[in-house]
């Protein structure tokens, strides 16, 4: 007898975004959108230099201005700060963060930085009186770079003895280390930098607070990835309770970490609205926001391996100046943690010493961005490793190969003293390998450097583990954190059994909404489209934590997941109640109730969730209605991890390069939709080829920002990638029910080693072994021409 | 994001346009907007009035009169690269036009804002000058023409008198052939370097970006006419040239690229 209900399976299927017609027609609301009748506007006159005293501010040509309702200093607004912008990751107790609030009062640290406020009318009447605002300053040497502000012969703050705001090391074995370096064969010693990298979300920051002036509560709109986490910094930074205030983040047109923050034009809208008793809103200009928006990466990265001559691996040891900018933001100081784990990446090693200097800039503050501390450390193990291989004279996949932690070690406890849950990293390797054609392209190689073809050919391989879903909250308390890794979720079915899921994650384009969707039917066995998502409105979502580093799916997805489950005893209960069997005898299959062994004896949960709204006929001592929450906090993290190949060609008479081929083979654990997960990869991978090739914030020597608009900030488009021949394999993890990794920052972590490597091995023939990013025309040719002239 | 403040006005015509611009010495005029806006935004710019002309609908156009193609001053540049007129007698004008930004870029922008504009880092000046174009210009005191090689005056300078406007561009037939080099480093960015050559008894060459206006590769020209190989022409491209460094580029790098796509481009005529 064949089953007469089937239940669809729709995990695991790929499912076109429910986002996109609003967002591809323009229905979607973004925050600049809002409609705010009496909102006034706030433009900020910020700092022109990057180090400076404030001699004299003279506001009063711009108060009459036309439109301006009032011009405010730092000075004027002291009293409405119950302490300075917060950072949540005090990384050491001795970590030292200068005082920073939302505007500036003696003293400026970066270019960029607020020092006058302007309120008027409207936003472009609140320029033009910028404009008018005079400001007299002291120049002072400003610190610019890493090498030099940690001799701190001129101080970033004047007020601090150092430019050190913390040492952090991590040394399991210290002797084992010393030991492996004394008796290495061959020790690999190189020097990299991560360049700045401006986030560069296609939506800028835009906030609008809305107050209620007799009921004393505020609506806070703002493009942010972190609602539930701002409405709790803006509470302790303004002195307002939070039950008074409401924070709600509309679209949001992108993050890459750059909105997992607490800015100061948060502040000061909420303050304002506070002081003026109106709506008070703020948009970025793009050109403000490459300065006023944090910025990613920023490290000198010093790595040593030691091997044996068969090219094990022994020892790892990194020293790593990692630049602050001029504040701590909201987890500055820990984005270096989150690599500080995973330096010696897939490879199985027993010596290990992490040391990180945090250091204080005259530039923008740093902060998370895409992959934060991760693709820092995986560039920096990557690259070693084809050093390494270089040494050896063996090729860059068979170095590999002899180092990988192998399969059958899982879970596997590393040095760095994480246990990793799943992985099969030699099967991601030879999967990439196969796709790539790998053996040909060497050929390939060989015959064009024999040829002397001015087309040079290059293949770079980069093998990846990151740590996912942040996270373990008691983790967490260890790296002294100031907050937890749970998530939280509510799952209701409605009367008419259509499904409510109330989420704490807060999507700006991951497509959450589309995924918790098919979690929560295809457990339910009904259709997504009959599950709406609700999210990032503290009101509406009272508890989360928010949109970053991976964590949505595998913490908040669980959270869902388990939510269902739970919602599904309870109908259980009542449908057992009905039918006059024990729970034990019925069964749960596409959304009916039935019997075991006489499936005709069915109850649809359409008529069990009417029951439960009518409360009419339930069991005793049973609460009415269908809803279930769960706080959910990971046992574990999750690792994801993968191999990338890259294949350039460099024009040798220009220097440029061409990605011609990418090849990724990735292993996020189950996947929910194929089709977000290749989204996520391909914009992942453009990010780390950002990196690569095109992307650096420079700085003139007095501290300016030279390519603030992006015009000159070379974002790539879809114009300069090629097709991503993409492939994955599935090691479910077994950190969650769902056994899903995460997939948001992978292509990103894996990219940008993987695009040097093949840059470096296009050249070095010519004895070139090392590339700065990004990998420009113009420094590439340089390199030709000095290799070629040695 | 934000321009100054400044007046408006649409002309229904090119003499009253002319007549707004002779009532405002910091009018300027508005085609395509996609020079001037961003400049605007900047506060680069700061006009007291735009003289809306893109609304004359006698001012777009190609069409062949004698051995001249006519262009229109408010043809805009994916109108260019899809003429079949072009394709057929210029076809560098279309090539080029192709490749200019990206397709919002090249819907709203115009061959004539483009041109007087006089910006040496922009293409469609480089190609007319090239193919030795010539602007016809009309004033309050009538029409006047301006051969190519005397309209570029400086950056951002042309030979247009503040109440003069670029009406028609009219390009010789005969280059059949071309060569065009553009090199960035990405796909809708102004070019680092780039190198039109044109050819029909005789070889003209012209660089982007390698100076404060369009320029004739005087150098390579000579070379070629006094016919050296494309290798030893292509060797002193540089000569004659001013490039300046930003953050894309060196000067010493600018001059390398330049010879290395002066020989690419003339290998393009075959």
């Amino acid at each position: 007898m064949t089953d007469p209900v089937q239940q669809e399976q729709i995990i695991g299927k790929r499912r076109i975004r429910r986002e996109d017609p609003k967002l591809l027609s323009g229905e979607n609301r973004f925050a600049d959108d809002l409609v705010v009748p009496g909102a006034l506007h706030l433009v900020l006159v910020r700092s022109p230099h990057a180090h400076a005293r404030i001699q004299r501010i003279d506001v009063s040509a711009a108060k009459s201005m036309p439109g301006v309702v009032e011009v405010f200093s730092g000075k004027d607004l002291e009293s409405e700060w119950a302490g300075p912008m917060p950072c949540a990751w005090p990384v050491t107790a001795e970590m030292k963060n200068p005082a920073h609030y939302p505007l500036a009062v003696e003293y400026v640290h970066y270019a960029g930085e607020g020092v006058v406020a302007v309120v008027a009318r409207s936003q472009v009447e609140a320029v033009d009186a910028a404009g008018a605002v005079i400001v007299d300053y002291e120049e002072l040497a400003p610190v610019l770079e890493l090498e030099e502000a940690v001799k701190d012969t001129a101080l970033a703050h004047e007020d601090l003895e150092s430019n050190t705001s913390f040492v952090w090391a991590l040394e399991p074995n210290p002797e084992a280390v010393d030991a492996a370096f004394r008796d290495a064969a061959v020790t690999v010693s190189e020097r990299f930098v991560q360049q700045r990298l401006i986030p560069a979300a296609m939506e800028p920051r835009a906030m609008v607070v809305v107050p209620s002036p007799m009921g004393g509560d505020y609506t806070v709109y703002s493009s942010t990835q972190i609602p539930h986490v701002l409405r709790v910094m803006l509470a302790l930074t303004a002195g307002i309770s939070e039950t008074k205030l409401r924070v709600i983040a509309p679209s949001v047109g992108g993050g890459f970490g750059s909105k997992l923050d607490v800015y100061a034009e948060e502040l000061l809208c909420l303050a304002l609205a506070r002081r003026m008793r109106q709506p008070v809103r703020f948009t970025e200009e793009r050109g403000e926001g490459t300065m006023a928006t944090i910025h990613g990466r920023g490290q000198v990265q010093h790595i040593e391996l030691a091997a044996n001559a068969d090219g094990k691996v022994t020892a790892v040891r990194v020293k790593l100046l990692a630049d602050m900018g001029a504040y701590l933001q909201l987890v500055t100081p820990g984005v270096p943690l989150l690599g500080a784990f995973l330096y010696h990446g897939v490879y199985d090693v027993g010596a290990y010493s992490f040391t990180c200097t945090g250091l204080f800039t005259n530039k923008t503050p740093t902060d998370a961005y895409r992959g934060a501390g991760r693709p820092e450390a995986t560039y920096a193990i990557e690259r070693a490793m084809d050093s390494l291989a270089r040494r050896l004279e063996l090729d860059p996949a068979e170095i590999r190969r002899r180092n990988f932690i192998a399969a059958d070690k899982f879970p596997y406890e590393s040095v760095a003293g994480l246990v990793f849950d799943s992985g099969s990293y030699h099967a991601n390797l030879e999967k990439a390998l196969d796709k790539a054609g790998y053996s040909d392209l060497r050929r390939e190689q060989e015959q064009r450097r024999a040829a002397g073809n001015p087309r040079r050919l290059g293949i770079g391989v980069s093998c990846y583990v990151e740590m996912c879903g942040l996270a373990p909250s008691r983790v967490l308390a260890s790296l002294n954190y100031g907050a937890g890794g749970w998530e939280a979720a509510t799952v209701r079915i409605l009367p008419t059994s259509k499904v409510q899921v109330v989420t704490g994650t807060a999507p700006h384009g991951q497509g959450h909404e589309t995924s918790w969707s098919m979690i929560v039917a295809d457990k339910l066995g009904i259709s997504p489209d009959d599950v709406e998502v609700l999210h990032s409105d503290t009101a509406i979502a009272p508890y989360g934590m928010d949109t970053y580093g991976s964590r949505s799916l595998s913490v908040g997805g669980t959270a869902i997941y388990l939510a269902t489950e739970r919602v599904i005893e309870k109908a259980m209960k009542i449908a057992a109640h009905q039918m006059e069997v024990a729970e034990e005898d019925l069964e749960y299959v596409g959304a009916t109730f039935r019997v075991k062994g006489s499936p005709e004896q069915q109850l649809p949960l359409a008529a069990i969730a009417f029951e439960a709204f009518t409360a009419h006929n339930l069991p005793d001592g049973l609460e009415p209605n269908l809803e279930a929450s769960i706080s959910w906090d990971p046992p574990n993290f999750t690792f994801p991890n993968g191999t990338h190949i890259a294949v350039v060609e460099i024009d040798e008479e220009t220097g440029r390069v061409q990605l011609v081929r990418y090849i990724a083979v990735d292993d996020c654990g189950n996947q929910i939709n194929p089709l977000i997960v290749e989204g996520q990869v391909h914009g992942g991978i453009t990010q780390g080829v950002a990196q690569a090739l095109y992307e650096e914030a420079l700085y003139d020597s007095s501290g300016q920002l030279l390519n603030a608009s992006l015009a000159d900030y070379l974002v790539p488009s879809a114009c300069e990638m090629p097709s991503f021949e993409l492939d994955s394999t599935v090691t479910p993890s077994p950190t969650n029910p769902l056994g899903v990794k995460g997939v948001g920052e992978a292509g990103t972590i894996g990219s940008a080693p993987a695009v040097i490597n093949a840059v470096v091995d296009a050249l070095s023939d010519l004895g070139v072994t090392d590339c700065p990013m990004p990998a420009t025309p113009e420094r590439v040719y340089q390199l030709i021409q000095q290799a070629s002239s040695k | 994001m934000y321009p100054s403040s400044f007046e408006y006005a649409r002309a229904a015509t090119v003499a009253e346009a002319i007549t707004m611009l002779s009532s405002d010495e910091d009018a300027k005029v508005l085609a395509g907007g996609h020079s001037l806006i961003p400049l605007m935004k900047l506060r680069l710019a700061s006009p007291s009035m735009l003289v809306d002309i893109g609304r004359i609908s006698d001012l777009s156009y190609v069409r062949k009169d004698g051995d001249q193609i006519a262009i229109g001053a408010l043809t805009r540049h994916r109108d260019l690269e899809t003429s079949e007129l072009l394709a057929r007698e210029v076809p560098v004008l279309s090539r080029v036009a192709g490749q200019i930004g990206d397709p919002s870029v090249r819907h709203a922008g115009t061959i004539g804002g483009s041109t007087a504009h006089g910006d040496g880092a922009a293409d469609l000046p480089a190609a007319l000058l090239a193919l030795g174009a010539t602007m016809v210009v009309q004033g309050p005191s009538g029409n006047r023409t301006v051969p190519a090689a005397e309209f570029f005056k400086g950056f951002l300078e042309t030979a247009l008198a503040p109440d003069e406007i670029l009406t028609e561009i009219r390009v010789p037939t005969g280059f059949s052939k071309f060569g065009f080099q553009k090199f960035n480093r990405r796909a809708q960015d102004w070019a680092i370097v780039g190198v039109v050559a044109v050819r029909s008894d005789r070889t003209n060459v012209s660089f982007i970006n390698m100076g404060p206006t369009p320029l004739r590769a005087s150098a390579v020209e000579e070379r070629l006419a006094a016919g050296a190989s494309v290798e030893e022409a292509a060797s002193v491209a540089d000569e004659g040239t001013s490039p300046s460094a930003d953050i894309n580029a060196s000067v010493d790098y600018r001059r390398h690229l330049a010879r290395v796509l002066v020989q690419r481009a003339l290998s393009e005529l075959g």
